[in-house]
């Protein structure tokens, strides 16, 4: 079995040496680029939107690399990504390829058929030891998640833009390669090492908080780097959602987890009552909390037609009056030309900048 | 006496102008078409401010704005390189210090800026779709036979504008065509147009905007008085149109260079023998990895300029 699944971010990371330590060959497709756009948007329904292209222009270019078994995640609720997976292999089925779909929907009351999914994947290998391959692979995207939390705060400061980036990517492959926790817990206190001994400004940035729809806030590709760009400007950013929530939220059901899920539901209560799908609450809710915790702004991405994401935009302008929090929604699609991005992203910063100089004096 | 140049390059129009610290021009601000050869459009531009300046002006600073500000900032030297918002804000608060809302519609982009006490709250740009600007109206303009200058007045002449669609440029040529091929008169059919584009650009990019007035209303699309008294109507309220309207953003672009320069320094402005300067741009594709990334090169005399286009920043050179 030669194992692929669709990339999110750090995701690959988690899933490939979770599948590795079960024994699969895994293949990760390459980074989304320019191609996997191209060849996903030719082969998705039109009106589909840019999760759904990505991920089959992934599954394609893994597909040319020789894999034949697709791990993808399913989903409840009114998001379209829920049946994306069945799609996709209808799609692919279409097209003639012989492959195998592994859809994992969350368990949330389906235990059986969750753990089914699990075995499906693990190999032949007991339950125990799938699990403990799953936190491997948890474990070395927790580290990340943290030291990108760290990031955050350097690339605002540091001297040098694209510094701390370059670390960060050096350590995403270096826990790659490591295959035990002794080893992880060496890269990471280097990595940390490392990332504090970049020569850093003493300034207050701005911080701002990104929220969104979770695939086009994790992948740097379809929000063309909005992260290392606010990092350009000089602004803190803090991302109100990393993989592993999603991970804990969706695949291994968490005490964090439904914690989140309390608070998510208590913030956004005044605005938003109920789950829309996807992650429309989330967006509505990390208002109210990055308000709370006095950030200066909010940046919402969402992909074109995302319709959780367009409830939340429709609110999103009332909670920001009432809390006075400037709140910048960016829509992603096909477009590639950073241009448009940039110019929002400079003007929001301009305001937020302005603001701050008033409510000093 | 001092003078500080701005120069706003956006996707249609080329704009340049010389103010004084006051913020006023001096000699005629210039407005010409891109063409889609901006290098081009920036040396006319400055060729055609020099014309016109007054003797004796020295620039003390430069700035620039627009979607091409990066290239025009490279090419002129520029103290202060600021997006579009800022610049059309910073405009229209040293006319008005008292404006609370700024439509803005040009020829691809159109924006919505909300100020309170002189200060930007809020601001929106159309997302996806460009449906109501300028570039559109160009081509119904020229589909129609009418030259865009007297698009507005026509529409003024109206006696029952017709319902056109407004929030998809081909549901709405398709509504003007039907409504043209049954016998509409052209008045009535532009008149309904100008509402249309209102109303979208209401609905769409202000939604959920509280358009307080003094409403100004600039931009080169402003320059057609149908459009604003669509507005006027749909807003109930009065929207001024500034005399220099079509220049915002480049006066925009001179006061916050102006404010760069405030501490005395020294300017980035290269003069106006930038109009003579030779300028060559080249790309190449980056072939390091599958994003092949379209790397555009800025070159005076076989000297580089600038070099961006790169997601990784390996090729970024910009001279400063």
């Amino acid at each position: 079995m030669r194992v692929t699944f669709p990339h999110m971010g750090n995701l690959w990371l988690g899933l490939k040496t979770a599948l590795q330590e079960l024994g699969h060959e895994v293949i990760v497709p390459p980074k989304p680029s320019k191609r996997t756009l191209t060849l996903g948007s030719q082969r998705s329904p039109e009106f589909a939107c840019l999760p759904l292209k990505i991920n089959l222009g992934c599954f394609l270019e893994a597909l040319e690399a020789g894999a034949d078994t697709i791990i993808m995640a399913g989903g409840v609720g009114p998001c379209r990504f829920g049946y994306y997976g069945a799609v996709q292999k209808r799609i692919l089925e279409d097209l003639g390829y012989n492959v195998r779909f592994i859809i994992f929907d969350p368990p949330q009351g389906r235990w059986r058929e969750f753990l089914n999914d699990l075995r499906r994947v693990g190999n032949g290998k007991p339950l125990y030891k799938i699990f403990s391959a799953l936190l491997f692979g948890i474990r070395k995207l927790e580290i990340m998640d943290y030291l990108e939390k760290i990031g955050h705060k350097i690339k605002a400061r540091e001297v040098n833009k694209g510094e701390t980036t370059h670390i960060l990517e050096k350590t995403l492959h270096k826990l790659d390669d490591a295959s035990s926790y002794r080893e992880i817990r060496r890269i990471r206190k280097e990595a940390l090492e490392e990332l504090l001994s970049v020569q850093r400004k003493k300034i207050d940035p701005l911080r701002v908080a990104i929220t969104g729809e979770i695939f086009v806030v994790l992948e740097p590709f379809v929000n063309m780097d909005v992260e290392n760009e606010l990092g350009k400007m000089d602004v803190e950013v803090e991302r109100a959602l990393y993989i592993t929530d999603w991970v804990k939220e969706h695949l291994i059901p968490s005490i964090q987890g439904i914690r989140k899920h309390h608070l998510l539901e208590k913030m956004s209560k005044p605005y938003l009552g109920h789950f829309v799908g996807g992650d429309g609450q989330l967006s509505v809710a990390s208002a109210v909390i990055y308000a709370k915790r006095k950030f200066h702004g909010m940046v919402h991405l969402m992909p074109f037609t995302c319709m959780p994401e367009i409830i939340a935009q429709s609110i999103l302008p009332r909670v920001s009056k009432d809390l006075s929090f400037p709140v910048l929604t960016l829509v992603f699609d096909e477009h590639t030309g950073k241009a448009g991005v940039l110019t929002r992203l400079e003007a929001f910063v301009d305001l937020l900048q302005r603001r701050r100089v008033v409510e000093v004096h | 006496m001092k003078g500080y140049i701005g120069v706003d390059v956006g996707s249609v129009t080329t704009k340049v102008v010389v103010i004084d610290e006051e913020g006023n021009p001096l000699g005629t601000p210039v407005y010409i078409r891109t063409q889609g050869q901006p290098i081009k459009a920036i040396q006319q531009g400055v060729a055609m401010a020099r014309e016109d300046l007054p003797k004796g002006i020295e620039i003390r600073g430069a700035g620039t704005t627009g979607s091409a500000r990066y290239l025009a900032g490279v090419m002129i030297g520029a103290d202060a390189i600021r997006n579009e918002i800022t610049a059309h804000a910073v405009a229209a608060l040293r006319l008005d210090p008292s404006v609370n809302t700024i439509i803005e519609i040009g020829g691809q982009d159109s924006k919505i800026i909300i100020l309170r006490n002189g200060l930007v709250v809020d601001f929106a740009m159309n997302t996806v779709c460009a449906a109501g600007t300028g570039s559109f109206l160009d081509r119904q303009a020229e589909r129609l036979g009418i030259p865009i200058e007297q698009f507005g007045e026509l529409a003024l002449k109206a006696k029952t504008p017709v319902r056109i669609a407004g929030r998809c440029t081909v549901f709405a040529e398709s509504d003007m065509i039907h409504k043209q091929q049954m016998g509409f008169s052209v008045e009535d059919i532009i008149a309904g147009l100008c509402e249309a584009l209102a109303r979208n650009y209401l609905s769409n990019v202000a939604k959920g905007k509280k358009i307080l007035p003094p409403v100004i209303f600039q931009g080169g699309v402003a320059a057609n008085i149908g459009i604003k008294y669509a507005f006027q109507r749909a807003l109930g309220c009065e929207v001024l149109v500034p005399p220099y309207h079509n220049v915002m953003g480049a006066i925009g672009a001179a006061l916050l260079a102006a404010e760069q320069m405030r501490d005395g320094r020294k300017t980035r402005f290269r003069g106006f023998e930038v109009a003579e300067m030779n300028f060559e741009s080249s790309s190449f594709e980056c072939r390091g990895c599958s994003n092949r990334c379209e790397i555009v090169e800025i070159k005076s005399d076989g000297k580089l300029l600038a070099r961006w286009g790169d997601r990784c920043g390996k090729w970024e050179v910009i001279e400063r």
